[in-house]
């Protein structure tokens, strides 16, 4: 270690100290990357290869990295298309599960949160990023403040809030508390509009635009990366919130998923859980938010870095 | 966008000068009005599912409100109980050891990977590998996990029994059951809080690193006296992030062990929603709510102020 050059490059980084890519210190804290990203990975693939399992030859099969006995069966047992004589063979539970219509509730929930938290939280942080008023910083300070307050808090009483508007075990129910605003939401979108040129605004406003024009004529179509980030970081939230769900949609219409998947293991039976159709189940509710990961994985990396750092 | 703003007024050749003055007028009384308007959808839902359920948590916290009827004041009653309540003060002592196991290792883990990630490779391929576990819901990463250690054929137990090592119930045991829960969510949010850590690497100037190294400071060294004392606000800020998210862990054991075995892991979060929704003791889970939401804020409070979280060593 103590052979580094008395010349350093102007343009060294940390990074680029290529010439001793080769010291013993560099393979061994490589190995320890490789080691914690295969920790990360391997048990995603051990989900896949037990959904792809039947789950009769899995004991006999526990630590075959290839699945046991390869079939589709579980996935069949899990969306409700294999009969019950075919579920049970595979040692399924043959207890039908709506899986369509968890889906289609997280769907939806996940859908409402995002679309109203978004527009209503850009239509506020617009009011604190470019318009000037009185008390306005106060205002804005007194949102904030609701960062502090611990979910389980707030959830006692907004349960008794979405019972007198009758709205236990309904989506709406659900969906409704985080709908219209969160304090994140409008501080993240806040510190973006606060970057945009006050000119654009002041060009449009001298044109005859109105304030509500300006937002959704300028700002809005300026703000398509911050929107799509926020939409992401939010819609994934909404789809693995499990707590207030679990509260709130307790009836088989209007079931989310996570709240499903709980349900569905407290339901099979101690001795040997249908494990390949449990397995099968978790990846399914896993699989949107996995493809949305996939086609968008660079911002939401790169989100990390702000949601963290305030 | 700017080309489908038709102007209401004409752009005559009086335009240019005078416009901007008739603006001036609406803008020192301030937008008041506008931002009414844009504000109000918001202001509903904070007003509604924020201020109001604070205000009412606390006032339900002085009642002995049950799901089937209207609560009568009944004062500090709740919270004279809370202190007798011995299931209140294992819950805590459940919560403050899964915190310490979940925030240690945490901690600990994600610095170490940080550093890696700087000091070897900027990838994105590895720092989309490492975020994966964060952004699949709690429920998956439980039961992901609660079958990787099953007993009878999870692939950890058939490691451990080719290892000549004894099988390990888990979930099942009183004294493994929180050092398992913390370690699934250690696995979880490991990569996360590194790219948190990453984040804040980055911002120290490369400079300081090319210093070091022509006075001939190793590795070690290095990590002790500049990056570690460099990294202390962001490091402040995560541990406020994450000190106060694992107190509130609750996805994790309710679908895993459901507090058990016996009240091994009935973390606070657990206890409060049996006390509320299967005891329907809501006044009291209000209460014991309360008591966690001052638990947080002190914390919250305490680590900035101890660990002077606000100061940065870099300037």
């Amino acid at each position: 270690m103590s052979s580094a050059t008395a010349t350093p490059t102007p343009t060294a980084t940390p990074t680029a100290k290529d010439r001793r890519s080769f010291s013993p210190g560099r393979v061994v804290a490589w190995a320890f990357l490789v080691l914690f990203i295969l920790l990360t990975l391997f048990p995603f693939y051990w989900m896949l290869r037990t959904a792809l399992s039947n789950n009769v030859a899995l004991a006999a099969n526990s630590a075959n990295l290839l699945p046991a006995d390869l079939t589709l069966g579980a996935f069949r047992r899990v969306l409700g298309l294999a009969t019950l004589e075919e579920a049970q063979a595979q040692g399924g539970s043959g207890a039908s599960l709506s899986f369509w219509l968890y889906l289609r509730n997280s769907l939806v929930v996940a859908v409402l949160v995002t679309v109203g938290q978004v527009f209503f939280s850009s239509m506020a942080a617009y009011a604190f990023a470019r318009l000037r008023w009185r008390g306005r910083d106060v205002v804005f300070a007194f949102f904030l403040s609701a960062l502090l307050v611990p979910p389980i808090f707030v959830a006692l009483p907004n349960f008794l809030t979405i019972q007198s508007f009758g709205l236990l075990n309904t989506l709406p129910g659900i969906a409704l508390p985080t709908m219209l605003m969160t304090p994140f939401a409008v501080y993240f979108m806040r510190q973006f509009f606060l970057g945009i040129p006050r000119e654009l605004d002041e060009a449009a406003k001298i044109d005859g635009a109105s304030h509500l024009r300006i937002f959704w004529r300028v700002i809005m179509p300026m703000s398509i990366a911050p929107i799509t980030t926020l939409s992401l970081l939010q819609f994934i939230a909404a789809w693995n919130d499990y707590l207030w769900p679990l509260l709130v949609g307790q009836t088989e219409g209007s079931r989310v998923l996570t709240v499903a998947l709980g349900v569905f293991r407290s339901q099979t039976p101690q001795g040997s859980p249908d494990w390949a159709g449990l397995m099968a189940a978790t990846l399914i509710a896993a699989i949107p938010i996995l493809v949305l990961y996939l086609l968008l994985a660079r911002r939401i990396v790169n989100s990390i870095g702000f949601t963290g750092i305030k | 966008m700017s080309s489908q703003l038709t102007p209401t007024v004409p752009a005559t050749v009086a335009g240019t000068v005078r416009r901007p003055r008739t603006t001036r007028p609406r803008r020192r009384g301030g937008d008041a009005r506008v931002a009414a308007f844009f504000l109000f959808p918001a202001a509903v839902g904070f007003v509604l599912f924020f201020l109001w359920p604070t205000v009412r948590g606390i006032w339900l916290s002085l009642t002995d409100f049950n799901l089937f009827g209207r609560g009568e004041f009944v004062g500090v009653d709740n919270y004279v109980d809370i202190a007798q309540d011995d299931l209140f003060w294992n819950s805590m002592l459940v919560t403050l050891y899964y915190v310490v196991l979940n925030i240690g290792f945490q901690t600990a883990i994600a610095l170490g990977l940080a550093v890696l990630m700087q000091r070897l490779t900027t990838s994105l391929l590895v720092r989309i590998c490492l975020l994966l576990p964060y952004l699949v819901a709690n429920v998956v990463v439980a039961l992901l996990w609660f079958w990787l250690l099953d007993f009878q054929i999870g692939i950890v137990n058939t490691a451990l029994d080719w290892l000549g090592a004894s099988r390990l119930a888990f979930f099942g045991s009183e004294d493994l059951a929180i050092p398992t829960i913390a370690f699934v969510n250690v696995w979880r949010h490991m990569g996360y809080t590194a790219l948190l850590i990453f984040a804040g690497l980055q911002m120290i100037p490369p400079t300081v690193y090319e210093a070091a190294s022509v006075d001939g400071a190793s590795e070690w060294r290095t990590f002790w006296s500049i990056t570690l004392p460099l990294l202390r606000p962001v490091l402040v800020l995560v541990l406020i992030i994450t000190v106060t998210g694992s107190f509130q862990v609750f996805d994790t054991v309710a679908v895993t062990t459901g507090g058990g075995p016996v009240n091994a892991s009935r973390v606070i979060q657990v206890y409060i929603v049996e006390r509320a929704f299967e005891r329907s003791d809501f006044g009291y889970a209000s209460a014991l709510s309360v008591v966690l939401f001052v638990i947080l804020a002190v914390i919250a409070f305490a680590q900035n102020k101890w660990l002077r979280g606000g100061e940065s060593d870099l300037a």
